[in-house]
């Protein structure tokens, strides 16, 4: 079983906040999740290549061109909320 | 027949033969959705201005003798997370509730290069993450068969759309089932189509290794005309595939189509069972070699993989929604970290953020090596196992799902139940692989059933053809 505070860091890590109750809940779900994928671990794949796309293409370049892009724009400037 | 039953084809055979105007057709769907639609909630939101422009764009077409492309005044809804230009577009996320798209996703363009009338926008799971369409942050679906069940997800709004008689055809995705198993449990037509064969461009990124965007249709030659028109490279997604579906016609009698024992499992429903079984029968029957085939990776293994990887791709797709860069940005907030956690946690439900936990737990250090890089393992595994299946066969025949659609918030407590009723779909999104959901049969309280023809890459045209000789049957 994963803790609390395990879980906590993890939310924090991926910026997602949470309510005490809703860490609970987050708490019990990620571990009957883990329960159930530790299954993978008693496979013997050693040696087996792991695969992280589905088909065998090589990447495409092409030139780095700017596009217009005409939301939020302010005098050239792309407008955000303040971050400072 | 009434406007709202009709196909693709028999729609276009209409128009062509002014038994009936563009306008006219459109029309006869939205009433149908104002009527209805409060019923079943399949659309987030729907369009009747632009339909109805454009549906006069092609009426007046017509009128000057011009040729109608197939899809050319052909009503149809778009899942949600599919970019519509100027349309809002939400993911079914409170984080998106007001976003609308700037731009035409890839498949949208072509269909709009057709004349094709949009009635609007559907419900889904929230970014596409589930199984029932009850994890949308506006409301649940319901099944147009019976209104106490969902109608599968996360393209539930799709499929029930196409289900009541409120479009000819829909768009859904399918990263782990999402158009199958909604067409299985709504009783109507899913083509998963191989990776790449169908650019991703504008559709909201959830897992970018196993998405694809394909038709829900009435029937498998309408998913066939979907499919072709969407199809295609773009070279705006780069992992798409410049391939075109082949014409070439196949004889039942030499085709030879695998049967996995795996997939036949204790737990099932019953009466699906049967209805599958007999549906294999059946094509033995007419001619197909039926031979026993052993997929021992593609069921639970399969699963558990997907439930690694797709949480992981999930995890960095959706950092982009951070409060900042667009939609819902919190108040109050005191720091940039603030506006991070609280806009996430206001913005995401629950699903989205369990899997982004999970995701992030498993890519992370001490983790990565147990979880995703074993995974990974497995996926090479379950591809290894497809490609010496396919050398002996054409096309594998399987259950869609373990069971007809279950009731509203039978499973919604339970993430894990929930991932389950994906045992039977996951494995052909790992591989890559073209899926067809059809339906064959029902239950005796009249619930749909699905049956799902698996291909090799690629060979979409196989299972297609096998799919309309079913249909015959």
């Amino acid at each position: 079983m994963i803790s609390k505070e395990e879980v906590k860091h993890i939310a924090n890590l991926a910026r997602i906040g949470a309510t005490e109750a809703e860490l609970e809940k987050f708490q019990n779900d990620l571990s009957s999740v883990l329960a159930y994928v530790d299954k993978l671990k008693k496979l013997n794949l050693a040696g087996v290549e792991p695969t992280s796309h589905p088909l065998k293409i090589e990447n495409v370049m092409r030139k780095d061109e700017a596009r217009p892009w005409p939301q939020r724009l302010l005098q050239g400037f792309l407008k955000v909320k303040s971050i400072f | 027949m009434s406007l709202t039953e009709l196909t693709i084809i028999r729609a276009h055979e209409g128009l062509i033969k002014k038994e009936f105007s563009a306008l006219e057709l459109t029309r006869a769907f939205l009433d149908k959705i104002e009527d209805l639609d409060k019923k079943i909630s399949a659309f987030i939101t729907v369009t009747p201005d632009s339909a109805l422009f454009q549906a006069k764009k092609v009426d007046d077409l017509i009128s000057q003798g011009k040729e109608t492309p197939i899809l050319g005044g052909i009503p149809l809804a778009v899942k949600d997370n599919i970019l519509i230009d100027g349309v809002r577009c939400t993911a079914a996320s409170k984080i998106l509730e007001d976003y609308a798209a700037p731009y035409d996703a890839t498949v949208i363009k072509k269909l709009k290069s057709q004349g094709a009338v949009f009635l609007g926008k559907t419900n889904l799971d929230e970014f596409a993450m589930g199984a029932s369409t009850e994890n949308s942050a506006f409301f649940p679906t319901k099944n147009p068969h019976d209104l106490s069940r969902v109608p599968g997800g996360s393209s539930g709004g799709s499929a029930a759309a196409v289900a009541a008689g409120f479009s000819v055809y829909a768009l859904g995705s399918d990263t782990g089932g999402s158009i199958r198993q909604p067409a299985s449990f709504c009783g109507i037509v899913g083509l998963k189509p191989t990776y790449g064969a169908v650019s991703r461009y504008g559709l909201m990124a959830m897992a970018s290794s196993l998405d694809q965007i394909g038709p829900m249709t009435r029937n498998v030659a309408d998913a066939r005309i979907v499919f072709e028109a969407i199809a295609g490279k773009d070279k705006k997604d780069s992992t798409s595939i410049d391939y075109k579906i082949q014409d070439t016609r196949y004889k039942i009698q030499n085709m030879r189509i695998g049967v996995p024992k795996e997939y036949f499992i204790k737990g099932m429903d019953p009466e699906v069972e049967k209805s599958v079984k007999n549906a294999i029968k059946k094509l033995e029957a007419a001619g197909a070699k039926i031979q026993d085939i052993s997929l021992p990776r593609s069921t639970d293994d399969a699963l558990a993989a997907y439930y690694v990887i797709m949480p992981c791709e999930v995890s960095a797709n959706l950092a982009r929604y951070d409060g900042i860069k667009y939609g819902y940005s919190a108040s109050g907030a005191k720091d940039l970290m603030d506006i991070y956690l609280k806009s996430r946690k206001e913005g995401f439900g629950k699903e989205v953020r369990r899997r982004i936990i999970i995701g992030t737990y498993a890519l992370s250090s001490g983790y990565y090596e147990a979880y995703y890089l074993q995974a990974q393992k497995v996926r090479t595994k379950i591809i290894e196992d497809f490609n010496n299946v396919f050398k002996s066969v054409d096309a594998i025949v399987v259950p869609t799902a373990p069971t007809p659609a279950f009731k509203l918030e039978e499973k919604s407590k339970d993430p894990l139940s929930m991932y389950l009723a994906d045992i039977f779909v996951t494995a052909v999104n790992l591989a890559g692989l073209p899926a067809l959901s059809l339906p064959c049969g029902k239950t005796a309280s009249g619930l749909p059933i699905g049956l799902q023809i698996i291909g090799k890459q690629f060979e979409e045209n196989k299972i297609l053809e096998l799919g309309e000789f079913f249909e015959k049957l």
